[in-house]
């Protein structure tokens, strides 16, 4: 071994270099016939890609462009419309016969037929499947039966499901629910092929699914190529030759592969970049509304939140921030102030009211210090509100809150940030009821209804009522609403509802988020839907 | 030499599951990792209660770590949250983690070593005083910074190279990124090569080679190089386990999804298997790497012997 020049030491790495290459390497997501591919920016999706058990946007963006439900929520308007459904009948909000268009094939030609809901439906609820978006089944009958809160699962199927003939089934919900057909065109209602149950391991690397793109090649946690489908036969043809999703770690390096033309489309414009955004990519930027809502939520559950007068303290604080001014020095105008608890993609059709939440909601810092006054002042002398400091900037707005209060109040310690530093810590500490102050809220919406914004966050018991927040008369109007068959006096009931929100200040508006994106000069006809996903489909590419 | 490396390699066993042990508790300590999984909701008991069974979080800590090392003997490094096994992530993300770091340590064999001698046998010269300096601000500049201003000169300004990396990550996208990677350590190296030249420069063996009449080409490669790089060879070393450990930064930087983004992604996402899975892999690349470092010594200097 005492003969080892450089000149060798050189030569073994060389080798080594060499060995690696060979390890290397991988699917090629080149282009295919039928029009040119664009490339998009993407992320790891958090769980495995199954409908029921995606429920964040990255998974969600591949599920908008391989799978159609029953319904189809209008791109530009959020209206909820027929895509799979012949048509949704029921007399009394509680029974539904769901009739399919014939002549739909999932894109390995096999037939979709009522059973490829029912047996998709029975997958997503059953417990066994730990599917994380089960809890959107449980209107149907049979859902405690299937997926109950603790102890093993009685039943395998819900019994609210009925295939009554090839394309035809019918739907019992455990309480009357005028809106459900409205929440069929959320992906975790999507039809699924045989495949999916006989071979779940090669469905999973590779989904066969009904939409206007099929998957060609998937590298997990890298690269995806989707392809036109050409057989497609819905409405909604792909306007372009495929999509080729591409995991970035960092949404900066996304921008600047914008910018240097290595990529076509980045939905997600980095908060840094904002101040520029305009002079790099001129009017191919878009912020459009998305439904998000950002909001202060309290712990109800603490005796010192939950008292009477409380309620001024509450309003108080909520007239103390300034909303305007946080929305245009800090977000660039990415946010809009809140006016009520739902987000303005509703429209008016859809129960959005503008400017409901009255003068509780403007920044009014004189009488904001005298509310608090008469509420008793703050619990324990010092507002802390709570967020994770991981993700989404959350430091920056929670501090400049915290400075709007503390100027209103005059009082230099009224309000400061309680940074957690993951969220998974931060919504363990919410889920154990560890928190005694008010903390950073976030909905997004499942599906463009009012209900959807409401109910989830504010009944009694609610699934993400995270406060605790309890008031009778707000149940049954929330009740009254969901049984009522006409859409308009249904709303009018929501928007009541609203109104008990609003003088109880059960949570603080703060504002809406809006979505953003933005793409390179061979793209055009680029648009982000409700959900403030980019609606794939329709982008034509040049070149 | 057989015997010592033996035991070596029974001293690892402590190390290694002193190590893992560690990790292990560090990651619990985050909290209940589950509640991250549903967004900006409670996950509903039941599936969360569940999902906690399947991954064995119910369990307490201690019996979770016998566990997890118990499958790990069978080469099972368990499941990450999305479905995916922890080895199909290592056997996508190690390759690229190893074509980013045998980049780097080139730079830092070929052009770290190259500019000491050059600087250690010209001290005082004008070439020593600019390499000096220039390794001073590398050293300075923190990565992050080096790496943006490189990708946005190179990517976005002059369209040299793309501003990030394929999937595919081949050895042509990965020098810029292995340069951003290397810089620091190569400055080290440097210095490291410089003085050590410079120290040996005025040695007896080398007054007698040069005294035998050798050209001068053979004193320095020969004679003075071999003795001077054994602090360097030390250094490179322990830089190999260190670059595939720290390669986060410039990984994030250029989206390169190799060890550095899967361990990032594991730390955010509390997936304690990964983090786990990764780490306990880099802990025996460090050991590894260590010993061959020991090894190399006595290749380099004769006078040392293992027995």
């Amino acid at each position: 071994m005492r003969g080892i020049t450089c000149a060798r030491w050189v030569a073994v790495a060389a080798a080594v270099v060499l060995g690696a290459t060979g390890c290397g390497g991988g699917g090629n997501g080149g282009g295919g016939g039928g029009g040119a591919v664009l490339t998009a920016s993407w992320g790891d999706p958090q769980n495995p890609l199954e409908p029921a058990n995606t429920n964040e946007v990255q998974g969600g963006k591949v599920l908008d462009m391989i799978f159609r439900g029953l319904k189809k929520y209008n791109p530009k308007t959020a209206a909820a419309e027929n895509m799979l459904a012949q048509s949704i009948d029921s007399d009394d909000s509680q029974n539904f016969t769901i009739k399919v268009k014939s002549g739909w094939t999932f894109s390995n030609g096999e037939k979709i037929t009522a059973a490829s809901f029912v047996d998709a439906w029975n997958y997503g609820a059953s417990l066994k499947n730990n599917q994380k978006n089960a809890y959107f089944f449980g209107y149907i009958d049979g859902y405690d039966k299937v997926h109950p809160d603790s102890g093993a699962q009685t039943a395998e199927t819900l019994s609210g499901l009925k295939v009554v003939d090839d394309l035809t089934f019918t739907v019992r919900l455990n309480q009357k629910f005028s809106g459900f057909p409205d929440t069929l065109g959320y992906a975790a209602f999507a039809p699924l092929p045989r495949s999916f149950f006989t071979d779940h391991a090669a469905w999973l690397k590779k989904p066969v699914g009904n939409g206007p793109y099929t998957i060609e090649s998937y590298t997990r946690g890298a690269q995806m190529y989707l392809k036109k489908w050409d057989g497609y036969p819905g409405a909604d043809k792909a306007r372009n030759g495929g999509v080729t999703l591409t995991v970035y770690t960092d949404n900066n390096t996304a921008y600047t592969d914008l910018l240097a033309g290595n990529l076509d489309l980045v939905d997600d414009i980095p908060a840094a970049q904002l101040k520029n955004v305009k002079s790099d990519l001129g009017n191919r930027y878009i912020n459009t509304p998305a439904g998000i809502i950002q909001t202060i939520a309290f712990p109800f559950y603490d005796k010192a939140w939950n008292q009477p007068g409380s309620e001024k303290v509450r309003t108080g604080l909520s007239k103390a921030i300034n909303r305007k001014q946080i929305t245009e020095t800090i977000f660039l105008g990415t946010r809009t102030p809140a006016t009520d608890w739902t987000s303005p993609v509703l429209g008016t059709a859809g129960g959005y009211k503008a400017g409901l939440c009255g003068t509780a909601c403007d920044y009014d810092p004189a009488q904001a210090k005298k509310l608090i006054e008469e509420g008793g002042g703050i619990p324990g002398g010092q507002v802390k509100i709570t967020y994770n400091a991981d993700t989404g900037s959350h430091k920056e707005w929670v501090d400049a809150v915290c400075n709007s209060i503390n100027n209103a109040l005059d009082n230099d310690k009224a309000c400061v940030g309680n940074p957690v530093g993951t969220f998974a810590d931060f919504r363990n500490q919410i889920g154990q009821e560890k928190l005694t102050g008010p903390f950073r809220a976030g909905w997004q919406m499942d599906y463009p209804l009012i209900q959807d914004f409401l109910q989830p966050l504010y009944y009694t018991g609610a699934s993400s009522n995270d406060g605790k927040w309890s008031n009778k008369e707000f149940d049954t109007l929330v009740n009254r609403a969901n049984a009522e068959g006409d859409p308009a006096k249904a709303n009018a009931l929501f928007q009541q509802a609203e109104g008990v929100l609003r003088d109880n200040m059960a949570a603080i508006p703060l504002w809406y988020q809006n979505g953003s994106a933005g793409y390179s000069q061979r793209l055009s006809d680029v648009e982000l839907n409700p959900f403030s996903v980019p609606v794939y489909n329709e982008i034509k590419v040049s070149g | 030499m057989g015997r010592y490396i033996v035991r070596r390699l029974l001293q690892m066993i402590p190390v290694f599951i002193g190590a893992t042990l560690l990790i292990f508790l560090m990651v619990n300590v985050m909290g209940d990792p589950v509640a991250g999984l549903c967004g900006d909701r409670a996950c509903d008991p039941a599936t969360a209660a569940q999902l906690k069974r399947e991954f064995g979080l119910d369990m307490p800590v201690w019996q979770q770590y016998v566990t997890y090392m118990g499958n790990l003997f069978t080469g099972d490094f368990g499941t990450a949250f999305n479905g995916e096994p922890v080895i199909d992530l290592m056997a996508s993300a190690f390759p690229v983690t190893i074509r980013l770091t045998v980049v780097a340590i080139l730079f830092e064999i070929v052009v770290g070593i190259t500019l000491g001698v050059l600087t250690g046998t010209r001290r005082g010269k004008p070439v020593d005083t600019v390499v000096l300096v220039l390794t001073l601000i590398v050293i300075s500049v923190p990565v992050f910074v080096t790496g943006l201003v490189l990708q946005l000169l190179f990517g976005v300004e002059w369209h040299w190279v793309e501003p990030s990396v394929s999937a595919e990550a081949n050895f042509g996208e990965l020098i810029l990124p292995g340069l951003v990677l290397a810089s620091v350590s190569l400055a080290y190296v440097t210095r490291l090569t410089r003085t050590s030249i410079a120290e040996n420069r005025r040695s007896d063996y080398v007054r007698t080679a040069v005294a035998k009449g050798l050209p001068r080409r053979r004193v320095v490669t020969r004679h003075l190089l071999r003795n001077s790089l054994i602090p360097v060879v030390t250094f490179i070393g322990t830089d190999i386990g260190a670059l595939m450990g720290g390669a986060i930064v410039t990984e994030r930087i250029f989206n390169i999804h190799g060890v550095g983004y899967q361990l990032y992604q594991g730390i955010v996402r509390q997936n304690t298997q990964t983090v786990v899975g990764f780490v306990t892999v880099l802990v025996l690349v460090f050991l590894v790497a260590n010993l061959i470092v020991d090894l190399l010594y006595a290749v380099l200097d004769p006078r040392i012997r293992y027995a």
